[in-house]
C-alpha cells in the first residue's frame, strides 16, 4: 500500500524528467572519468625510481628535448607502459562487460572463468618453443595464440554450462580451467632452458612492465578495432540484456550474436594475455562499478565508460603496483585483485540477498 | 484453408526433433483472441515457442500475412510479432521505460537511439495499459501485476500484428487477471491486433477468447468457440477430472459433492440456498436440496453439490405428490434448513413443510 500512494504522487511524464536527470548523470561520469585518467597519466609519468620534476616531464613530453636518460625513461619506459596499461585495461573491462551479458551474469569475466589462463598457457607455449627454435616472437603470433588459447578455454566452459545451468557451478569449472591451465604453464616454466624464463614468469604472473611503442601501436589498432565494433553492438547487446528469447523477437539473430559476443571477448581478453599476462578480478569489478556510477546498464553508455574505467582502474593498479614497494614490483594481478576481490565478494553477497 | 489471417496447417511441434503435439490444423483471424488450454506440461508452451520461432517446428506450415514463418527474416518477423514470456526477467538497472522501450528495437537505427517518435510511441503503450506512473521504477522492484503491464506495453509498442503471451495471468491476483486480459480484450478489439495466448484459469479464458484450442496428449483436443466447446464433459476430460466439476453456464469450478446418506435437507429459493450449500459442502456435510425448479440459481449450484434435489416445474403449482415426497424426506433427516424459502402462490405447499419439520424439531432457520 505505501508503494501505490507513492506511485500517486508522480505524474505520467515523470520519467522523462528522470531520464533527463539520469543522462546529466552520464555525463557527470564522464567527466570524472576523463578527469582521473588525465591526472592519473600525469601521476604515473611523474613517479618512478628517477625523480623528473612536472615541468622537465611537460618539456620532454612536448619537445622531446633534455636531459637524454630522462627522456629515454619517459619515451621508451614510462609513456608505453601507460598507454598499454590504459588500452589493455579498457580492454580487460570490456571483455568482462562482453562475458557477463553472454553469460547473463554479472559474475561473469575472463580470469575466473579460466579464458585468460588458457591464452596464458598457450601463449608459454609457444613463446618457449619458438623462442627456442626462432629467437623472437612476433606479437601477431602471441595474440593469435592467447586467441587460440581464449577460444579453447571458453570452448571448455560453453561445453560444461550446456549441462551446468548453475552459474556458481559454472564459475567453480572456470576457476578450475584456469588453476590446470596455470599448472601447465608452470610445469612448462619450470623445466624451460632458457634465459626468457625470468620475462617468462614476470608476464606469467601478469604486469605491465618492458612495454615498447611497437606494442602499443600493434595493441592500439587491435583494440581500436575491437572496440568500436563492439560499441557498435551496443544495440543487440541491449536486446540480450532482456534474455535471449526477447532478444530473438526483437529480432536480433542470436546464434550468430552469440558467437560474434564470444569472439569480441576473447580476442579483447587474448590481446591483453599476450602482452601482460593474466590480470585478475577487472573484467568484473570495473563494469559493476562503472554500471553502479551510470545507475544504467545500457551498453551505448555502458561500452565506452567500462573502458575507460578499465583504463583508469589498470593505470592506478599499475601505479600501485611499482611504488607500493619500489623498488620492488609487485605483480599486477597482486594489487587488481586486492581491489577487485572484495568487490566480486560483496557482489556474491547482494546477489544471495536478492534471491 | 479459406480466408484466415493466421494458419497453422498440419503443424506439428516439439523438441529435438521428436514432436510432442501432432497435426495442429486450424485458421485464426485477425483481431480474434485465441486461447490455449489443456493440463500442465500439455505443450501450450511448445506451440507458443515454435510459433515465434524460438523453436523450430518438426512438421507441417506456420503462415500468417501471406507469408511463410521462416521465410521471414527475423527483422520482419519482429515488426509483426511480439511476445510476453512465462521466464522471469531480472535486468540489472533497467527502469520500467527502459523496459518497455526495448519494444521500439525493430524500428530505431544502428545505435537503438530513440526518435522523439519511438518516444511519443513508448509513452502511448504504457497509457494504454495504465503504467505510466510506473516509468521511473526499477523493473526488479515492482510487482507482478505490474511487471506483466509493463512487459504487455513494451510488446504494445512493438507495434505488432499479432501478440502472444505465454500464461500471462500466471503470478497474478484476480484483480490484476481481470484488468490484463480486459487490456487485452480493449487491444485486439481495437487495433485489431490477433492475440494468441495459453491460460490457466478455464473460466477466465471462456469469457475472454474468441476462439479455444484445447490441448492433450498428443493433439489438439478440441478447438471452437467458447460456447461451443464448452461443457462440463469436455472439461472433465481434457483435464481427467473425476473430483470435480465445472459449470459451463457461469465458468464456475466446483469441489466434488460431499457423497453419502444425506440427513440434511435445505429448501430454499431465488438463490439463498447457494451460501448454504457452500457451508455444509465445507462443512463435509451431504445434503438433499428443495424445493427447487430448473429456472431457479440454487438449481445451478444444487445440481453439483447436493446429494438428490426435489423438483418441481417451472411455474407450476407444487403438486401433492412433490409434497409427499418432502414430507418422506423431512421424516427422514435430522436436520431441515430453511434457507429463506419466499412462499407464494405456486408454492404455498412449502408451508405444510416447514411446518412438519418445525412439530418435529427438526427445523433450523438462517
Amino acid at each position: 500500500m505505501a508503494a501505490d500512494t507513492k506511485i500517486q504522487q508522480n505524474t505520467p511524464t515523470d520519467y522523462h524528467r528522470e531520464n533527463a536527470i539520469r543522462r546529466t548523470r552520464w555525463i557527470m561520469v564522464f567527466a570524472i572519468l576523463a578527469v582521473l585518467f588525465l591526472v592519473i597519466i600525469i601521476l604515473n609519468v611523474n613517479t618512478g625510481n628517477v625523480d623528473i620534476s612536472v615541468g622537465r616531464i611537460l618539456n620532454i613530453l612536448f619537445t622531446r628535448s633534455g636531459d637524454i636518460d630522462e627522456v629515454n625513461i619517459i619515451w621508451r619506459i614510462r609513456m608505453p607502459r601507460i598507454l598499454m596499461a590504459a588500452m589493455l585495461g579498457g580492454a580487460l573491462a570490456l571483455s568482462g562487460f562482453l562475458l557477463q551479458t553472454f553469460f547473463e551474469n554479472p559474475i561473469a569475466g575472463p580470469f575466473v572463468l579460466g579464458i585468460s589462463s588458457g591464452a596464458k598457457l598457450v601463449v608459454a607455449i609457444l613463446m618457449i618453443i619458438v623462442i627456442q627454435r626462432v629467437g623472437r616472437v612476433s606479437s601477431w603470433t602471441l595474440v593469435a595464440g592467447a586467441f587460440v588459447g581464449s577460444l579453447i578455454a571458453t570452448g571448455f566452459i560453453l561445453l560444461v554450462s550446456r549441462t551446468v545451468k548453475n552459474m556458481a557451478a559454472l564459475l567453480v569449472a572456470g576457476v578450475m580451467i584456469g588453476y590446470i591451465c596455470s599448472a601447465a604453464t608452470e610445469f612448462m616454466i619450470t623445466f624451460a632452458e632458457d634465459s626468457n624464463i625470468v620475462n617468462l614468469h614476470g608476464w606469467s604472473q601478469g604486469s605491465f612492465s618492458g612495454m615498447n611503442w611497437g606494442n602499443v601501436q600493434f595493441t592500439a589498432i587491435l583494440v581500436g578495432i575491437t572496440f568500436v565494433l563492439t560499441f557498435l553492438l551496443s544495440k543487440p547487446i541491449s536486446a540480450f540484456q532482456l534474455g535471449e528469447a526477447y532478444a530473438q523477437s526483437m529480432g536480433v539473430n542470436v546464434k550468430r550474436f552469440k558467437v560474434v559476443l564470444i569472439l569480441l571477448s576473447s580476442l579483447l581478453s587474448a590481446t591483453v594475455t599476450a602482452f601482460a599476462g593474466p590480470i585478475s578480478f577487472v573484467g568484473i569489478a570495473v563494469p559493476f562499478l562503472i554500471k553502479r556510477a551510470l545507475g544504467t546498464a545500457k551498453p551505448l553508455v555502458v561500452i565506452p565508460a567500462t573502458f575507460l574505467g578499465g583504463a583508469v582502474f589498470c593505470m592506478m593498479c599499475d601505479l600501485i603496483a611499482r611504488m607500493a614497494f619500489a623498488p620492488t614490483e609487485l605483480n599486477i594481478s597482486t594489487v587488481t585483485s586486492v581491489f577487485g576481490a572484495p568487490i566480486v565478494i560483496f557482489m556474491l553477497v547482494k546477489r544471495q540477498k536478492n534471491k | 484453408m479459406g480466408d484466415y489471417y493466421f494458419h497453422l496447417d498440419h503443424l506439428s511441434v516439439g523438441y529435438n526433433g521428436k514432436a510432442i503435439i501432432n497435426d495442429i490444423r486450424i485458421g485464426i483471424n485477425k483481431g480474434e483472441i485465441v486461447t490455449l488450454i489443456g493440463p500442465n506440461g500439455a505443450g501450450k508452451s511448445t506451440i507458443l515457442k515454435t510459433i515465434s520461432r524460438q523453436l523450430e517446428m518438426i512438421e507441417g506450415r506456420v503462415e500468417f500475412d501471406g507469408t511463410e514463418l521462416r521465410e521471414y527474416s527475423y527483422k520482419d518477423l519482429s515488426c509483426k510479432m511480439a511476445v510476453v514470456l512465462t521466464e522471469r526477467m531480472r535486468p540489472e538497472l533497467m527502469t520500467c521505460h527502459d523496459v518497455v522501450a526495448t519494444g521500439r528495437y525493430p524500428y530505431t537505427g544502428r545505435l537503438g537511439i530513440l526518435s522523439r517518435e519511438d518516444e511519443a510511441k513508448v509513452d502511448a503503450a504504457m497509457k494504454a495499459v495504465n503504467a505510466s506512473e510506473l516509468g521511473s521504477r526499477d523493473f526488479n522492484a515492482i510487482s507482478d501485476g505490474q511487471r506483466q503491464r509493463v512487459l504487455l506495453a513494451r510488446a504494445i509498442c512493438q507495434e505488432p500484428d499479432i501478440i502472444l503471451l505465454d500464461e500471462p495471468t500466471s503470478f497474478l491476483d484476480i484483480r490484476h487477471k481481470l484488468e490484463l486480459l480486459a487490456i487485452l480484450r480493449r487491444m485486439a478489439k481495437a487495433e485489431n491486433i490477433t492475440v494468441i495466448m495459453s491460460l490457466h484459469e478455464i473460466d477466465l479464458a471462456m469469457k475472454v477468447s474468441d476462439r479455444i484450442l484445447c490441448i492433450k496428449g498428443d493433439h489438439l483436443f478440441k478447438e471452437g468457440q467458447p460456447d461451443e466447446i464448452f461443457d462440463e464433459e469436455m472439461i472433465r476430460q481434457l483435464y481427467d477430472i473425476n473430483n470435480g466439476f465445472f459449470d459451463p453456464l457461469f465458468g464456475s469450478i466446483e469441489l466434488p459433492k460431499v457423497g453419502g446418506e444425506a440427513k440434511t435437507l435445505v429448501l430454499s429459493s431465488c438463490g439463498r440456498g447457494v451460501p448454504v450449500y457452500r457451508r455444509l459442502q465445507k462443512a463435509n456435510v451431504p445434503f438433499i436440496a428443495g424445493i427447487l425448479t430448473e429456472n431457479d440459481i440454487d438449481y445451478q449450484l444444487a445440481r453439483l453439490l447436493a446429494e438428490d434435489i426435489i423438483m418441481s416445474g417451472v411455474y407450476e403449482t407444487l403438486s401433492d405428490e412433490v409434497i409427499q415426497k418432502a414430507l418422506c424426506i423431512v421424516d427422514k433427516c435430522d436436520q431441515v434448513i430453511d434457507a429463506g424459502v419466499v412462499i407464494g402462490e405456486t408454492n404455498a405447499g412449502i408451508a405444510k413443510i416447514l411446518e412438519a419439520a418445525r412439530t418435529q424439531g427438526k427445523l433450523e432457520k438462517m
